[in-house]
């Protein structure tokens, strides 16, 4: 056992930091492409773009383009290796999401437990546009 | 005895509060101003028996006194006086004691010199005041006593985090805390307001220098803690959308809002009940952001010491305080009338437009950090990051900063377009050349875009209110307001900058190797390890030269704490006025190479530059704004001295 | 301002405290739940983690009888305090595949000698690819997979004593 395991603890409101539970890691070499990017800079950026929208699992609130985790390195190796292939970001997003549910990506779709998510904006938007047609029309 | 004299401190300051409650809600009534008098020296020795409280829990920890289960818990003997010290404050108790210590003075500050409000008003404020600050001492004497003793003295401490072990993580929650808990004031104000039914401009400018300190503080915490999350975790982000630092920009977000809508009441005795309501909110955000960090029913980043009977403490005080604030306010805001009139033109409507956006934005900011909590009522969890909030935020956020573009240099109450057309046009043109040029030059996504544009147009027009005016007699407070909005135009280009233009190279290198990142060349020269107080590290010696010039010796590390133990990186960074160099050492692979992870962000820096300008702009307005109010009191004075005479 | 407004914020804060005090009264559970169960099992072959235990092949799941399809790793510490009670499933009838996630072989040997070896055949997953195709998102945990190798039940998480009924009620209920 090499290393002990970066729990990577940011925080920016508050101080409130307990020792974390130190987890062992593995001593296996990462995955091919966790570290390493892609020759070619159009499928690297693809690849970086849906990393940055992907939940590293077994961190706390990350992406996997955020981790040091282990299997965050192994899924951008998949990420990477997938879209090397000629796979399309979003067919590997949802070949992830097949598995893992809506919990793995951080672009929530619409979908019957997430319409509100973008109900309320739209909501947000009527509200603001009747309160802002209301408090300034008719005043002089 | 420290820690003995530090508990019966806290006990008296409690015990105060509640005399400052009661004395202060008694004169509410007719006839019930006989105790009133003590009200005012009951807030101002509470606050002083808090700091000492205070005080005594820093001398604790900078004695390393294990027979306190905090110390114990919390400290450790090697460990550097600052850290010590900053540890106090690094944990639940602490900071809770920091907290209740910040309010007690606030509300001090305002007992001893605050005395242009009606008498009444001022009353049922400082008794607000200790109702909140009641609630929180029973949390800390109740169920978070900072000074319980160990039945037996421990040996050792268990240690800080070590990310906490930083110096700009000495000044982060204090900075935040004071942000947070100075909104308290303006909550307390708005409840004293709506008790007696006083919403006047004097409140609004009573008010306002507590709300823009507050500000200021939060403004100078997010900066800084974005900062801090982006040197430290390595990995060059420096936002991410995380519950926790969202529980930060949210009180952010109505501070702003209500610092503007509060320039309309004291200037126009206009948004009276809005005024009030966002006083509410505002500090309501501070305390719904704590209990969502401190309950742990958020899945964050940030890590906390998590404890469901926190929570529910926590959430009953939010229930009682904020529920009964938003109570007295859905009874009495429909008997406060709503003031001046004023055309959409004019200063009032682009500053109520610009409300109604950052209310809208605090809306997708807080539906986004507690929908996953609604969804997981109903056991499906999702998860909703920056593909979300970035994208949503800016359908608010663009018009919001078109019109603060242009509402500076509307007048109040009404304007014409003839008058402000020309400005109008310039700013817009900018805009669109900067959008035409990025379109075409540069293959750009749509938000980094905008975001270029806007920062090019915002900066231009930040200064546009100066045109025209003699710039020696301009009040403070203005080029506050210059300083702010420029300031948030060199932020958003920072971001925007960041985004569009950041390369990045990942590379396995033997030590001698290099590695090229935009306009840089990194060569590995050595890997050695070395040590600290209470660390050691692998550090990766790197020499860095731009476009080939003179090489830079830069040194991340990789590095070990024992107490407790952690593993951190500590990136290195060379700043150049045009942009960022970010390097990484990370491990050694099979073939005895080195994980370097490096990156060329040009501009990121002004992203903080821009936050720091912000509170700056905030800090001149504030200086106007007392200054502006001590001469207005002198002429009173002299005024009422004057009638005196000739009274005589 | 019409008065019914005045109410709004006030509502809306009462739904957050319900929720947020709904949320405290639930335990908190951090498991992501593979999306796989129901699923057949994803095809893989893996070659074997160790010197006396055959590989593993999603094949081998199809062979009409249920089995409990193990992903562990020497490195990890629940998979250890597990290891009797994976003991206590074979004894019982139960037969355990094994997939060692990012392991070397000598580390799982010595694991293996260390705290035990219930498993039929071990296949060694060494960029995690099987664990996240089957949806598991650490170890250890633990699969139920039918004769026709349809995923039917995952385990996150070490193997309690008491655990065990229940899994070998599930492996009962994969047999219809």
């Amino acid at each position: 056992m090499r290393a002990l395991s970066t729990i990577h603890t940011a925080l920016v409101a508050f101080m409130i930091i307990v020792t974390l539970p130190v987890a062992a890691q593995d001593a296996v070499p990462p995955a091919p492409y966790a570290n390493v990017q892609l020759p070619d800079p159009a499928q690297e950026a693809k690849a970086e773009a849906l990393m940055e929208t992907l939940r590293c699992l077994k961190c706390q609130s990350q992406s996997i383009a955020d981790s040091d985790a282990s299997m965050a390195g192994d899924m951008r190796s998949q990420v990477r290796e997938r879209i090397a292939r000629g796979e399309d970001p979003e067919a590997i997003r949802a070949w992830l999401m097949e598995r893992y549910g809506d919990y793995v990506s951080y672009a929530p779709r619409v979908s019957e437990t997430t319409w509100p998510l973008f109900a309320v904006p739209l909501l947000l938007a009527l509200v603001a546009g009747l309160v802002l047609l209301r408090r300034l029309r008719g005043r002089t | 005895m420290i820690a003995e004299l530090g508990l019966v401190a806290l006990w008296l300051a409690a015990s105060l509060a509640a005399l400052q409650l009661v004395t202060g809600a008694l004169a509410q009534q007719v006839g019930g101003d006989e105790l009133a008098v003590l009200t005012r020296p009951a807030a101002i020795v509470q606050g002083l028996l808090a700091a000492f409280a205070f005080l005594m829990l820093l001398v604790v920890f900078g004695q390393t006194d294990l027979s306190v289960k905090l110390v114990a818990m919390n400290s450790h003997s090697e460990k550097p006086l600052i850290f010590k010290l900053s540890g106090a404050f690094g944990n639940h108790e602490g900071s809770m004691l920091l907290w209740v210590t910040i309010m007690a003075l606030a509300g001090a500050m305002i007992a001893a010199i605050e005395h242009r409000l009606p008498e009444k008003t001022m009353l049922a404020t400082l008794a607000a005041q200790a109702f909140v600050g009641l609630g929180f001492y029973a949390f800390l004497l109740f169920s978070s006593n900072p000074f319980e003793r160990l039945p037996t003295p421990a040996l050792q401490g268990q240690g800080l985090n070590p990310l906490l072990q930083d110096i700009g993580l000495v000044f982060h929650p204090p900075t935040l805390y004071v942000g947070y808990v100075g909104l308290s004031v303006a909550f307390s104000f708005a409840v004293g307001a709506l008790v007696t039914r006083q919403v006047t401009p004097d409140f609004a400018r009573i008010m306002r220098p507590w709300v823009l300190g507050a500000w200021i503080f939060l403004t100078l915490g997010i900066t800084a803690g974005s900062y801090w999350a982006y040197y430290e975790l390595g990995w060059g982000g420096w936002w991410f959308w995380d519950p926790v630092e969202n529980a930060s920009l949210m009180p952010w977000l109505a501070a702003t809002a209500l610092l503007h809508s509060a320039s309309v009441l004291a200037a126009r005795d206009a948004l009276r009940a809005w005024t009030i309501m966002l006083g509410v909110v505002a500090f309501s955000m501070s305390m719904v952001g704590t209990f969502l960090v401190r309950s742990g029913i958020l899945t964050s980043v940030h890590a906390f010491a998590v404890d469901p009977e926190r929570g529910t403490f926590i959430l009953a005080l939010l229930a009682i305080n904020i529920g009964g604030a938003l109570l007295l306010f859905a009874l009495r805001a429909g008997t406060v009338a709503e003031g001046k009139r004023f055309s959409v033109l004019s200063r009032e409507g682009a500053l109520v437009f610009n409300n109604v956006m950052l209310s809208a934005v605090l809306g997708i900011v807080l539906l986004g950090t507690l929908y996953p909590l609604v969804t997981e009522a109903f056991n499906v969890r999702v998860s909703v990051g920056p593909p979300y909030f970035n994208p949503v935020s800016a359908i608010f956020v663009f018009p919001m900063l078109a019109v603060m573009a242009v509402g500076p240099l509307l007048r109040w109450r009404q304007d014409g377009m003839q008058r402000i057309g020309r400005p109008v046009l310039i700013v817009a043109l900018v805009a669109l050349l900067v959008l035409a040029g990025g379109w075409t030059f540069a293959s750009i996504h749509l938000l980094p875009l905008l975001g270029l544009a806007f920062s090019a147009a915002l900066a231009i027009a930040a200064f546009m209110p100066l045109r025209g005016r003699n710039l020696r007699l301009l009040p403070i407070a203005t080029w506050g307001m210059v300083a702010a909005h420029f300031g948030i135009a060199v932020a958003l280009f920072g971001m925007a900058s960041e985004s569009a233009f950041s390369k990045e190279k990942l590379a396995a290198i033997e030590a001698g190797g290099s590695a090229d990142v935009g306009p840089w060349t990194v060569v590995l020269t050595d890997v050695v390890p070395t040590a600290g107080p209470n660390w050691t590290a692998l550090e990766g010696q790197m020499l860095a030269s731009y476009e080939g010039g003179p090489p830079i010796a830069i040194a991340p590390q990789s590095r070990n704490f024992w107490a407790p133990p952690q593993e951190t990186t500590e990136s290195a960074l060379v700043t150049r006025w045009n942009g960022q160099l970010y390097a990484v050492v990370g491990r050694e692979t099979a073939e005895g190479r080195w994980q370097l992870r490096l990156w060329w962000k040009p501009f990121v820096i002004f992203i903080w530059l821009g936050g720091a300008l912000v509170a700056l702009g905030g800090l001149l307005a504030l200086i106007g704004r007392v200054l502006a109010d001590l001469k207005r009191r002198t002429v009173k004075a002299r005024a009422a001295e004057r009638r005196a005479e000739s009274a005589a | 301002m019409k008065r019914w407004t005045l109410w709004v914020p006030l509502t809306l804060f009462l739904g957050f405290c319900v929720l947020a005090g709904y949320q405290l009264t639930q335990p908190k559970d951090d498991f992501v739940v593979s999306r796989m169960i129901g699923k057949p099992l994803p095809d893989f072959d893996l070659h074997a983690a160790s010197l006396d235990r055959p590989a593993l092949a999603s094949s081998y799941f199809h062979d009409g009888k249920p089995h409990l399809l193990n992903v562990f790793a020497s490195w990890c510490i629940p998979c250890a305090a597990e290891a009797p009670q994976l003991e206590a499933l074979r004894r019982r009838g139960a037969d355990i595949a094994g997939i060692a996630i990012r392991d070397r072989p000598e580390d799982v040997a010595d694991y293996l000698t260390r705290y035990g070896n219930p498993y039929s055949r071990i296949g060694s997953d060494d960029l995690s690819q099987v664990q996240l195709d089957i949806g598991s998102s650490g170890v250890p945990e633990t699969f139920v997979i039918d004769g026709k190798g349809i995923i039917r039940y995952q385990h996150i998480g070490d193997i309690r004593p008491d655990d065990v009924p229940l899994m070998i009620g599930k492996l009962r209920e994969a047999e219809q």
